[in-house]
C-alpha cells in the first residue's frame, strides 16, 4: 500500500468549453473506456466518471509510472493538441484529489450547486467501476467516504433545498402561465442534471412530452429515454421551438445560443402562445432581452432563487458551512490514509532491524559453542534491548504529532523509508 | 309601493357592499369558509336586483332602462348574472373579488340618479326596447367581466415579468385561464352587442325611418364594436392573445363606459334619457 499515489484529473463545466468536453472519448458509456484502461501499466485502482458537465478519472497509482502522461493520450487522442489539452484538464494530487472528488459528491462543483443529482452519478459509475473490478480498496473506501460526505453535507446545510425550491419554483411559475401543464410540452437543450432535476420535477406535475435537444446526439437519446420523450438535434431547435411550451437551457456554450429576434419570429408561428424558459447554464444560453417579447417569460437560476427568497448571500452562507465539511472531511481520510500508510512502515522497520540483530546474534552464537543457555539468554536480551532502542526515536519520530498545524507524515514516512532503505527492499521483492 | 322599492334599492346597495367586503376578506385572508358565504352573499344579491327590475318592471309598465339609474342598475344585474352564469361553469381563482367590487361601484353610481319612475317617451315606447336595450346591456355585463379578467392579467403579468413575486402572485390563478376567460367573455359579449346594435337600427327603423342616424350613441357603439372586432379577429387570425387581449379588453371597456356615461352628459342625441 504505501507509495502509491492519487491522482485525480478531468474536465468540468467550469473551464472545459462543451465542445472539448464531447470530444472527450468516453461518451459512449461506462465499459469501453474502463475496459482499455485495465491494461495500463502501473495504474492499481481506477473509476471513471462521466456526467454531461464532467468527465473525472481517479486513480491509484504506483510512483514514478509517468501515468498522467498516457491517460491524457487515452482520453484526448490526436484530436485535441497536447498544449490545449493542457489547458482545459485539471490534475490532482492526494490530498487535493480527494478534497476535490469530497466537492463533487456534494454537489459543491455542480452548476448548480446542491442538486442531487450527481451523487446518484457518483453512485452508479462507482457501481460500474466496481463491476468491471477496476477498483481496490483505497478507492472502495475513499468513494464510500465521498458519499457519506456527500449524505453530512446534506444533512447539515440546507444547500439540497435551495436546488429543490429552484425547480419548486419553476414548476410554480410554469403553472401561474399556463395553469394545466397536461398537455405542454417540454423541452432540454443540453443534458445537464440541474436541467434533469426540473424536468424531473415537471413531469411529476404531468407535462405531457419531454424533448431532449444535444451537441452529442447519444446522449440526448439517453435521456429522453428516462422521460419517454424523444431526443432531436441542436439544429432541429427553431423548429421544435414552434411546438414547445417549456425550456429548459442549461448547455456549456459560451456564446448565447438563442437570440431575441430568433425567438420573435417563432412566436408569430406558435400564434403567440406562451413560452416559459429557463436559463440554468452560466454563462447565459439565452439573451436576456427575451422577457422583453410579448407572452415570453425568461428566467434564470438566480431569478428563480429570489421568487422563492433564497437570497444570494443565505446560499453562500450554506456553501460555505458544506465546505468546511469537505475539509474536515479530507482531513479525517488524510489521517486515516497515513494511519494505514505509517503501520506498515513501522512493521517494516521493525522487521528490518529484528532481521539483522538475530540474524547477526545467530551467526555470532553459531561460532561460540561453550556458551551456556543464560550467557545466550542474557546476549539475546542486550540485543532486543538494542534493536528498541535504536528504534525508539525513528518510531517517535513518525508518530509524533505534526508540527505547527502542518500534517507532514508524508514527508516523514518517506524519510524513514529511505534512510533504513525500506523502499529499496519492497521493490526488490 | 315606492317605498318598498325604495327599501329594496337599500337593502340592495347594503348586500352588494357586503358581498365586495367579503370577497375582499377571503382574498386577503384566503379562507375558503368567507369564500363560501361571499358566494352566498352574492346570489342574495343577484336574487335581489332581479326583484328589484321585476318591481319596477310592475310599477312603470315597461322594461326598467329608461332613466340613467335603470340603466345602470339593469348594467350591475348584467355583470352579477354574467358572472353568476360564467361561475357556474368555470371556476377562476379570486376573480370573484374584483367582480363584485364592479358590481358595488356601479349600483352606488346608479343611487346618484334620479329614481323616480318616468312615463315614457312615445318614441321609446315598443317591444324593441326590452330586446334592444336589455341586450346591450347584458353584452356590457360580458364585457365588464372580460374588463376585470383583463386587468387581473395585466397585473399578473406585470409580476411575473419582473421576476418579483409580490402579493397577488399566489392569489391569482394562471395567466392562461384569465386569458381564457377574457376570450370567453368577449366572444359573448360581442355577440350580444352584434345584436344590440342590429335591434337597435331595425327599431331605429321603424321609430324614425332610418337604419342609422349617426346618432353620438350608435357612433360610439360602433367604435366600441369595431374595438372588439379587432381584438377577436386578430385573436383568430394571428393570435393576439395574453397582453394584448388584455389591453384590449380595458380599452373596449373604456369605450363602453364613454358609450353608457359620456355619451349621455357630453354628447347628447336621441339616446340621451332622462337627466
Amino acid at each position: 500500500m504505501p507509495g502509491e499515489i492519487i491522482i485525480l484529473l478531468g474536465v468540468n463545466h467550469k473551464n472545459t468549453p462543451v465542445e472539448i468536453r464531447e470530444q472527450i472519448a468516453v461518451s459512449g458509456g461506462y465499459e469501453e473506456p474502463l475496459a482499455a484502461l485495465k491494461h495500463m501499466a502501473g495504474l492499481r485502482e481506477y473509476y471513471l466518471l462521466s456526467t454531461c458537465n464532467r468527465v473525472e478519472l481517479l486513480l491509484v497509482a504506483d510512483p514514478g509510472a509517468d501515468i498522467e502522461d498516457k491517460i491524457i493520450n487515452f482520453l484526448f487522442g490526436d484530436r485535441i493538441p497536447r498544449a490545449h489539452a493542457n489547458r482545459y484538464l485539471y490534475l490532482l494530487y492526494g490530498q487535493e484529489a480527494v478534497h476535490h472528488l469530497f466537492m463533487v459528491a456534494a454537489s459543491l462543483d455542480s452548476m448548480v450547486v446542491g442538486e442531487a443529482q450527481i451523487l446518484g452519478q457518483l453512485k452508479e459509475a462507482y457501481r460500474h467501476a466496481a463491476h468491471f473490478g477496476c477498483t481496490g480498496p483505497l478507492l472502495n473506501k475513499l468513494l464510500h467516504k465521498s458519499f457519506s460526505v456527500a449524505k453530512r453535507v446534506r444533512t447539515e446545510t440546507a444547500i439540497g433545498s435551495s436546488a429543490v425550491s429552484i425547480s419548486y419554483a419553476a414548476v410554480q411559475l410554469a403553472k401561474k402561465i399556463f395553469g394545466n401543464l397536461k398537455d405542454k410540452k417540454v423541452l432540454l437543450i443540453g443534458a445537464g442534471e440541474m436541467a434533469e432535476l426540473a424536468a424531473e420535477h415537471l413531469v411529476g406535475q404531468g407535462v405531457g412530452e419531454v424533448i431532449v435537444a444535444n451537441r452529442t446526439l447519444a446522449r440526448a437519446v439517453d435521456l429522453a429515454k428516462r422521460f419517454r420523450g424523444k431526443a432531436v438535434s441542436m439544429g432541429e431547435l427553431g423548429a421544435q421551438l414552434e411546438s414547445v411550451d417549456i425550456i429548459i437551457s442549461s448547455t456549456g456554450a459560451k456564446e448565447i445560443i438563442l437570440h431575441k429576434d430568433e425567438v420573435k419570429s417563432v412566436m408569430r408561428a406558435r400564434m403567440n402562445s406562451p413560452l416559459f424558459f429557463i436559463d440554468i447554464a452560466v454563462p447565459r444560453d439565452l439573451d436576456p432581452r427575451l422577457s422583453e417579447i410579448d407572452n415570453v417569460y425568461l428566467y434564470d437560476i438566480d431569478d428563480l432563487s429570489n421568487a422563492v427568497e433564497i437570497n444570494k448571500s443565505e446560499r453562500d452562507k450554506e456553501a460555505v458551512m458544506a465546505g468546511r465539511i469537505v475539509d474536515e472531511e479530507t482531513l479525517k481520510f488524510q489521517r486515516w490514509y497515513q494511519g494505514v500508510a505509517v503501520t506498515p512502515t513501522i512493521q517494516a522497520l521493525k522487521e528490518k532491524l529484528d532481521d539483522i540483530a538475530f540474524g547477526e546474534l545467530e551467526r555470532t552464537l553459531v561460532r561460540m559453542p561453550r556458551m551456556d543457555d543464560v550467557e545466550r539468554k542474557t546476549l539475546t536480551k542486550m540485543v532486543e534491548a538494542m534493536v528498541a532502542k535504536i528504534l525508539h526515536d525513528p518510531l517517535m519520530y513518525i508518530k509524533s504529532e505534526s508540527c505547527a498545524g502542518r500534517d507532514n507524515s508524508d514527508l516523514k514516512v518517506t524519510i524513514v523509508r529511505e534512510l533504513f532503505g525500506l523502499t529499496k527492499d519492497e521493490d526488490g521483492k | 309601493m315606492k317605498e318598498l322599492t325604495f327599501l329594496l334599492f337599500q337593502a340592495i346597495l347594503g348586500i352588494s357592499f357586503i358581498a365586495s367586503a367579503a370577497y375582499l376578506v377571503y382574498f386577503i385572508s384566503q379562507n375558503k369558509q368567507i369564500r363560501k358565504i361571499a358566494r352566498i352573499i352574492m346570489v342574495v344579491s343577484g336574487i335581489l336586483q332581479t326583484l328589484y327590475i321585476i318591481l319596477r318592471f310592475v310599477l312603470a309598465g315597461h322594461m326598467p332602462i329608461t332613466s340613467q339609474h335603470e340603466a345602470v342598475f339593469f348594467f350591475a344585474w348584467a355583470t352579477t348574472w354574467a358572472y353568476l352564469s360564467f361561475r357556474w361553469r368555470y371556476s377562476v381563482k379570486n376573480f370573484g373579488t374584483f367582480v363584485s367590487a364592479l358590481i358595488f361601484c356601479l349600483i352606488v353610481i346608479s343611487s346618484f340618479s334620479e329614481k323616480n319612475i318616468d312615463t315614457l317617451l312615445p318614441a321609446l315606447q315598443s317591444v324593441w326596447l326590452p330586446i334592444h336595450g336589455g341586450v346591450s346591456l347584458i353584452a356590457y355585463g360580458f364585457l365588464s367581466l372580460a374588463f376585470c379578467g383583463g386587468l387581473m392579467y395585466l397585473l399578473l403579468e406585470r409580476e411575473i415579468k419582473s421576476k418579483k413575486f409580490g402579493y397577488f402572485f399566489s392569489r391569482f390563478p394562471s395567466l392562461d385561464s384569465l386569458d381564457q376567460l377574457n376570450n370567453h367573455c368577449l366572444s359573448a359579449g360581442f355577440t350580444f352587442l352584434t345584436i344590440g346594435i342590429v335591434t337597435g337600427s331595425i327599431w331605429a327603423r321603424q321609430a324614425w325611418g332610418t337604419y342609422w342616424q349617426w346618432d353620438p350613441k350608435e357612433t360610439w357603439s360602433l367604435i366600441t364594436w369595431f374595438i372588439y372586432l379587432v381584438q377577436l379577429h386578430q385573436r383568430f387570425t394571428v393570435g393576439w392573445r395574453g397582453k394584448r387581449a388584455a389591453v384590449m379588453a380595458v380599452i373596449g371597456f373604456t369605450a363602453v363606459i364613454f358609450t353608457l356615461w359620456g355619451v349621455t352628459y357630453l354628447l347628447g342625441g336621441v339616446h340621451s334619457y332622462a337627466r
